[in-house]
């Protein structure tokens, strides 16, 4: 909508034709300027500019609805509501139906803990067909650290729905339905995405998965430098939420963890000085934080954080979610990928939420 | 003033200036048809905004509507809740409750006036896809659960306006608005004088987050400044004509202060200026709290609230009375 070209927007031909002549092609280019810049750029006045901006403003804008008309259009289009169910009960129930249509899904952990079996799982419930439950279309799974294993893979479809084995030929269509595509690079990850854009939109794309996204930012530059990593986030993220968007697609996110530097910044300047140093210091090394950042959480709407303890026990917290209050389940890692031990979950108050621990795993890599 | 600084095109003011007049005053004393004569000009560069005395304004700010958010500390320090007239910005770190806030406000708005609410539509402006249509439905339930609980106590007979308290019709008066890049948000914004005229009755207008797009992709930060206080500008000026809360979430930021990196809101410190309040949502161990960092007529001060499967609620029951910072 950005892009839309002034000439066809219908302004009076005058007006169209100035904006033209200083090079004012597009909506994006008109708006960029306060229209004190375009009063002087355009050499017209004041008023003439405010009434060419409210114009294309209004045709630029995008179409209002009512929060009511939203939620029965969903009911009635889209499947589930809008939810896409992962059959682990208490999580669906938290998440109000499954994992929303339409915004990213993040999934963070450390190395090992059960993140790529879960991506696996949900594609082969997005690629089942409707009878068995599942969303009957394609899955493109985004495989940046290699780890995607079409054995694994359909020993969890085999597992999680034996009746599929009775079916004939079925196997073989959920396993075609689903793209593995390994970009090695963040310009080429881009360049997938923008191939797999229009697909997307016409929804034969049911799901998108990117295991993981950390590996295609923790390769382009380098730890210290904070501010560049920040910028070259920028673009991919909103491109990818905008696709989201758009399709109206579920789009799952695999993030990695770092370690917490004692630079770790936790609070505001009318907090006055941190209190109780001692015990930070053991938190910060047992504790692991989400990598890419502050920026990166803001913009993804759920976060599912992995993590283990010390006991061998794993346990799922739904740590940012709109819809439900923070709760934890535990689970476990079966020959059916990932299965919850409890489908009550239990309410955790407090930023803890947030933190990873970091204990009972023995490959775990921190940055 | 000079003539250089009205807002006129640079070739009319060319045409001014090289007929000699460089100042206001020098043209106060023509005859628009004078004017015409020589260098052709508008009589339009005349007209000065009036000035309203103190006395006239406290009128007008004793009574201003609140918005309740539901949590009573929350609106205590809030002085009643969120001001109509005015640009409230509310800031917090990701998953502190700011969206929540925002559903929670665009609910409340609407509560009939006869139940002591302000009986308004409410605008959402969602920049992020964080507004959940099923949470908006819950929070509108317990909301009208509330507000008829209260209303029993004290034996109100308003049995009209019990049948529009139901939570699907709270839902249409959301006025929800899906924008994806910099430049729909500033066209949304654009447009709302517009569609304000024609849609009467609306009282809180949020933007859920004002700062998404404007944190992707853009090396000019003077650029982005001048944008952002264009905005703000237009935000204001809204507030006051049709007499609404505007309501801007905020992310967060680190910034290097004093020898550490510490946690403040985002869009810089020009945007820091363009708001008329401004609230961080934190938290402080295992609580939420709201604290009022900038206000022209509330004093810093900082509140525990909760979020609950109703919504926007006071804190539990042994956390303190606010406590003046």
């Amino acid at each position: 909508m950005a892009n839309k070209l002034i000439s066809q927007i219908g302004l009076p031909k005058s007006i169209a034709n100035i904006f033209a002549a200083r090079s004012i092609l597009t909506a994006k280019d008109a708006l960029s300027l306060t229209e004190f810049e375009l009063m002087a750029l355009l050499d017209i006045d004041l008023d003439q500019v405010k009434s060419a901006v409210s114009h294309i403003s209004a045709i630029i804008c995008p179409p209002p609805q009512t929060a009511l008309s939203l939620m029965e259009e969903r009911m009635q289009n889209e499947f589930s509501s809008g939810h896409f169910p992962t059959l682990l009960k208490g999580l669906d129930d938290a998440l109000c139906g499954g994992i929303p249509f339409g915004s990213l899904t993040e999934l963070v952990g450390p190395a090992g803990i059960g993140k790529t079996q879960f991506c696996l799982k949900l594609s082969c419930l997005a690629a089942l067909p409707a009878c068995f439950g599942g969303l009957d279309g394609r899955v493109v799974y985004i495989d940046t650290e290699s780890k995607f294993s079409s054995q694994r893979m359909i020993e969890i479809g085999i597992n999680s729905f034996p009746q599929i084995l009775q079916a004939n030929g079925v196997l073989k269509e959920m396993a075609g339905r689903i793209e593995v595509m390994r970009p090695s690079s963040l310009s080429e990850f881009m360049e997938s995405l923008q191939k797999i854009r229009l697909p997307l939109i016409r929804h034969e794309i049911k799901l998108l998965i990117v295991d993981s996204i950390a590996a295609l930012f923790s390769g382009e530059n380098n730890k210290g430098i904070r501010g560049r990593q920040q910028h070259s986030l920028g673009w991919p993220l909103s491109y990818l939420k905008s696709v989201a968007e758009l399709s109206r697609t579920p789009i799952i996110v695999t993030n990695q963890v770092r370690g917490q530097s004692h630079n770790e910044s936790i609070q505001y300047p009318f907090q006055g000085p941190r209190t109780d140093p001692i015990k930070n210091s053991e938190v910060l090394e047992s504790h692991l934080v989400p990598a890419l950042g502050i920026q990166w959480a803001h913009s993804v709407t759920i976060r599912l954080i992995f993590e283990g303890h010390s006991d061998h026990q794993r346990f799922l917290k739904v740590a940012k979610s709109p819809l439900s209050p923070p709760v934890v389940f535990p689970f476990t890692v079966d020959s059916s990928g990932i299965r919850l031990l409890s489908d009550d979950g239990v309410v955790v108050m407090g930023p803890d939420i947030n933190l990873i621990r970091s204990h009972g795993l023995v490959n775990v890599t921190s940055q | 003033m000079e003539i250089s600084n009205l807002p006129i095109s640079p070739s009319h003011r060319g045409k001014l200036l090289s007929a000699g007049y460089s100042t206001l005053a020098s043209l106060s004393s023509i005859s628009p048809k004078q004017l015409a004569e020589g260098p052709s000009t508008g009589a339009s560069l005349l007209s000065h905004t009036a000035a309203r005395t103190a006395w006239d304004m406290l009128t007008d700010e004793q009574t201003t509507r609140h918005i309740t958010t539901f949590s009573g500390e929350l609106d205590a320090i809030l002085g009643g809740g969120i001001h109509c007239n005015e640009i409230t910005e509310v800031g917090g770190a990701p998953g502190i409750g700011k969206t929540q806030l925002g559903i929670q406000l665009a609910v409340n708005v609407q509560i009939p006036v006869e139940y002591g609410g302000v009986g308004g539509k409410a605008i959402y402006i969602d920049t992020e896809g964080s507004f959940m249509v099923e949470r908006a439905h819950q929070i509108a339930e317990a909301c009208i659960r509330n507000t008829l609980d209260r209303s029993i106590l004290h034996r109100k007979d308003l049995h009209g306006i019990e049948a529009k308290m139901q939570p699907n019709n709270f839902l249409s008066n959301i006025l929800y608005f899906r924008v994806c890049s910099c430049t729909e948000q500033i066209a949304v914004i654009n447009y709302l004088d517009k569609f304000l005229e024609e849609h009467e009755n609306v009282k809180i207008v949020v933007v859920d987050s004002i700062t998404f797009h404007f944190r992707q992709d853009f090396e000019d930060f003077a650029h982005r400044t001048r944008l952002l206080s264009g905005i703000s500008l237009k935000l204001m000026r809204l507030a006051k004509r049709f007499g609404l809360a505007v309501v801007l979430l905020n992310q967060v930021t680190t910034k290097f202060i004093d020898g550490s990196f510490q946690l403040t809101l985002a869009l810089g410190d020009s945007w820091s200026h363009a708001c008329t309040n401004r609230v961080v949502l934190y938290w402080n161990g295992n609580e939420r709290r709201a604290h009022v960092d900038k206000s022209p007529s509330l004093p810093p001060a900082s509140a525990a609230f909760c979020v609950a499967s109703e919504g926007i609620r006071d804190a539990l029951p042994h956390y303190k009375r606010p406590r003046m910072a």
